[in-house]
């Protein structure tokens, strides 16, 4: 046993370990990588048109070509894949957060209060997500900050209900029943007892989440209610792909690829997690 | 005055009546064992001692204060003078916890932030036998005689007045169990604490109780000092219990008294004496309600005792 | 040729893991007559769940079978094709579990169970219904006809492991494993399952392997004892033998301990100081070496054998080599 490894260490060593798990570190990693330093990465201003040189095929200078603005694909997909995770991120970890916190208070609280929380999560989802979008760009405008809230807004129930269940089944298990004996708060038991042994299951949860986050960014501004146009999304450069297709097949691989290595990248590290956060899979290794 | 007082304890989960009054005293230091099968309504007494089952009627005195159906902010300071310790030993340490963080958790509740907590993990581990490096585990790399261990530190961290242990040697190797019962014998010697240990094996309870009770649908049977019971058991129910023991011993083929069928259910008690189903010895009469009589110390509730 | 129905012969387990290899199971070698009641004593980490899984050989992916052989009726069931295994498993073999409460499917009726695993036999559907019934009453379950309807949470422990039992003589096996049947029942229902188990042994005349930690049931059950410890036999036979003669430290030491034994109270119980050892990483020697108060030089440097002492009774300790020592 190595004692000195820190946890996290040991879930991504484990990760790692696993072939499919490595290349969703790989491309993750990549995919990061580049929406942080997008900005130092593209080689042309993803928003800067150019006519001169528009619908231009692939070549050196444009490596996926340009638009029929003279935008070269490759910068416009670097900076839409750092829109994409500014949506998707915060929108997913919002979500945890407050999901996990109401799960858990439903899980642990008293039945009134977890009936009322149950009630709430239920009414949510019987919402469905793209008329809620709609609504909502109808009332304050499409943009960012618009998706983010949005998409957090409708994955809430999904956190809620699962940190709620994880809850319940831990709730009369004796190292909780234990910490009752010593006179534990309830924010102590929740806090420190329950949440980690509940984290792990929500994290790989939120892991298989972002692509579905990011399609639906895409999905947004592909109909035209996420981010505001000149600023790169991969949804914008599919619909702008969509009706150039004809004129030129890049655009949509520009928006496509991205998206199908962005799901593939979170899904197999999502899928790996799962294998090492949760302990019974590890015990047989 | 005793330092725990149980009368009349009464406890129902909808219409399962689990506890039908249940009374019994501990003294300062002293240790009572309840003894019963399983259903028998042992682990809801001191978990409604402590506050974690409810308790609907009767009385629970600590120190000759009222506790049953106290608030959870009434209960605290009491949490400090009494102790649990719950029947799996690596399952009631929370998992994600060092050893350090687990027995010094009494203080932090309490808010004894003032203490040298690492001082303290180093003390109890050593008052439990277990090397200090111990400290940096995690439960899941205990064995189970360890981590009970543990479980014992964590008890005795506030130095309580009474520990209430359910099953203290469940899931120990007997080379283990020994260990853990001369370890409980000594710390009650030195800290002159008071124990309630609920528990099916008879054989753990005669090295280390004073006192004991034998319980039944949730009403105690038999009451009495330890030896005594052991020596001359006057109900059948422990007579039964007691005989229910395989000894180490191929030729020990003991005049068994066979227990006919299992524990009635709690929905449907059986009139009059409950036992009187499944007793080798029952008679006509039984099928009045025996009270509870006491005589020279020793309780018991039977219609036709054995001597 | 032989009335030896289970035959280990020097069997060794190991367990591939990340810190090396796990020396599960070393030499292990005993073996059961037909008809006949073997006890399999051991505490935690002595390998008697691994000894289990290799004979049924529903190991783990990542066990390694090193040397020896599993025979069964003169076959050696390690070199048995899979499809022939599966055979033989519930049929030849059958094993009880020590876990009443999560051996039966919860959602199917016990009746329902109890005809599926009737699933080998031609007989109609009535007759099965009834042999199910027969076997309920045959361990004691009060009105069986009625009773098949009843799904599993509808029983107490005992009674699911009474099921259990009756599930597994279905049958008619020659071998029935029972894993530590009784660890999760009260002492009152253990006796009852130890005498039911007894009196179902003679009818069906099945050999029983019973595996557990309760030297009170051993004594009580069992003709003969085979003594585990850490992954090797360090005694094995006749129960008297075992029970009255004890000739390796750590079986007297465990006889020792029993609280069962110790008629008075005692102030201070008998303890084995010290922990199993590690197994990934063996030190030389007799395995009980470290905690044994009567280890010599010769103990801490070669490993003693499993000698035959006398007919039926075998140890592995240098303190019955006195003479060859000297």
């Amino acid at each position: 046993m190595a004692k000195s490894r820190s946890e996290l260490g040991q879930i991504i060593h484990g990760v790692a370990r696993d072939p499919l798990g490595l290349m969703g570190l790989v491309i993750v990693g990549t995919i990061v990588f580049c929406a942080i330093f997008a900005y130092w990465i593209v080689p042309f201003d993803p928003v800067g048109m150019n006519i001169k040189s528009r619908l231009q095929g692939p070549s050196w200078t444009h490596l996926l070509g340009t638009d029929q603005l003279g935008r070269d694909t490759f910068s416009r997909v670097i900076a839409g894949g750092q829109v994409a995770l500014q949506v998707a991120l915060p929108a997913v970890f919002g979500a945890m957060a407050i999901g996990l916190t109401l799960g858990m208070i439903a899980g642990y609280g008293p039945k009134w209060l977890d009936n009322l929380l149950m009630l709430f999560f239920d009414t949510i989802r019987s919402f469905p997500t793209v008329m809620f979008a709609l609504a909502v760009v109808a009332l304050v405008g499409p943009s960012l900050q618009t998706v983010v809230f949005v998409v957090m807004a409708t994955s809430i129930p999904t956190y809620g209900r699962v940190a709620r269940t994880q809850t319940l089944t831990l709730r009369n298990s004796e190292f909780i029943l234990a910490e009752r004996s010593m006179g534990a708060s309830m924010t102590r038991i929740l806090g420190v007892h329950m949440l980690p042994n509940i984290v792990g299951v929500l994290a790989v949860l939120a892991a298989m989440d972002i692509p579905t986050v990011i399609a639906l960014e895409a999905g947004l501004s592909f109909l035209g209610l996420g981010v505001k146009p000149p600023t790169p999304s991969w949804g914008a450069l599919l619909k702008d792909g969509y009706s150039l297709i004809r004129q030129t097949p890049w655009l949509v691989v520009g928006g496509g690829l991205p998206i199908i290595l962005a799901t593939l990248g979170f899904t197999f590290l999502g899928e790996s997690l799962r294998d090492v956060v949760d302990p019974k899979l590890r015990k047989q290794r | 005055m005793s330092l725990l007082d149980v009368k009349n304890l009464k406890t129902s989960y909808g219409p399962v009546n689990v506890l039908a009054g249940v009374s019994f005293t501990v003294e300062p230091g002293e240790t009572y064992a309840l003894v019963g099968e399983s259903g028998s309504g042992k682990t809801t007494v001191i978990r409604a001692i402590a506050g974690l089952a409810p308790a609907q009627d009767g009385s629970v005195k600590f120190d000759g204060r009222e506790i049953r159906g106290a608030s959870e902010r009434e209960l605290r300071p009491l949490r400090k003078d009494i102790a649990m310790m719950f029947q799996d030993p690596v399952g009631s340490l929370s998992p994600r916890l060092t050893i350090r963080s687990l027995i010094t958790e009494p203080y932090r509740i309490q808010g004894m932030k003032d203490r040298d907590l690492d001082a303290e993990a180093r003390r109890l581990l050593e008052m439990v036998n277990l090397p200090a490096h111990f400290a940096d585990r995690y439960p899941y790399q205990l064995s189970g005689g360890q981590a009970r261990r543990v479980g014992v530190a964590r008890a005795l961290a506030l130095e309580p007045k009474l520990i209430l242990a359910d099953e203290p040697t469940a899931g120990l190797d007997v080379s283990v169990q020994g260990e853990l019962l001369n370890l409980m014998n000594d710390l009650r010697e030195r800290l002159g604490l008071a124990m309630v240990i609920i528990t099916h094996n008879l054989n753990v309870v005669r090295h280390v109780a004073d006192r004991m009770g034998i319980m039944y649908l949730g009403r105690l049977v038999e009451e009495g000092t330890t030896e005594a019971i052991f020596k001359e058991p006057r109900h059948p129910y422990t007579r039964c219990l007691l005989s229910a023991n395989p000894e180490p011993d191929p030729d020990a083929r003991l005049e068994r008294i066979a227990l006919k069928g299992e524990p009635p259910s709690l929905l449907r008690r059986p009139k009059g004496c409950e036992f009187r189903e499944r007793c080798p010895f029952a008679q006509e009469f039984c099928s009045q309600t025996p009270q509870w009589e006491v005589e020279n110390g020793h309780g018991l509730r039977c219609l036709a005792p054995l001597s | 040729m032989t009335d030896r129905l289970l035959e280990i012969d020097r069997l060794s387990v190991d367990y591939e893991t990340a810190r090396g290899d796990l020396k599960a199971l070393r030499d292990i070698s005993f073996d059961v007559r037909k008809g006949e009641i073997v006890g399999i004593v051991g505490e935690s980490g002595c390998g008697k769940s691994t000894l289990i899984s290799s004979i049924l050989r529903l190991t783990a992916p990542n066990t390694r079978f090193r040397q020896g052989k599993v025979r069964f009726k003169g076959q050696d069931l390690l070199q048995l094709p899979e499809r022939k295994m599966r055979d033989l498993r519930g049929a030849d073999i059958s094993i009880v579990f020590q876990d009443p409460m999560q051996t039966h499917n919860p959602v199917l009726s016990i009746g329902q169970q109890m005809l599926d695993i009737q699933h080998r036999s031609k007989a109609s559907k009535a007759d099965k219904r009834a042999r199910a019934a027969q076997m309920l009453g045959a361990v004691g379950i009060p009105d069986p006809e009625a009773r098949l309807d009843q799904f599993p949470h509808e029983f107490s422990g005992g009674m699911r492991q009474r099921i259990a039992i009756a599930m597994a003589l279905m049958s008619e096996p020659d071998l029935l494993i029972a894993d530590e049947p009784t660890t999760a029942l009260d002492a009152t229902l253990e006796v009852q399952i130890i005498e039911r188990l007894q009196e179902l042994q003679q009818e069906f005349d099945c050999a029983i392997l019973f595996i557990s930690h309760h030297l009170g049931v051993i004594a009580e059950l069992c003709d003969r004892v085979v003594v585990m410890y850490a992954g090797a036999v360090v005694e094995s036979g006749e129960v008297r033998e075992i029970f009255h003669d004890p000739k390796h430290p750590y079986t007297r030491r465990l006889i020792d301990c029993d609280p069962g034994h110790i008629k008075e109270r005692a102030r201070v119980l008998p303890t084995i100081p010290g922990e199993v050892p590690d197994l990934a990483n063996l030190p030389g020697g007799c395995i009980f070496r470290d905690r044994c108060d009567q280890a010599t030089a010769r103990c801490m440097s070669q490993v003693p054998p499993l000698a035959k002492l006398k007919e039926g009774h075998h140890a592995a300790c240098w303190l019955n080599h006195k003479e060859a020592a000297e």
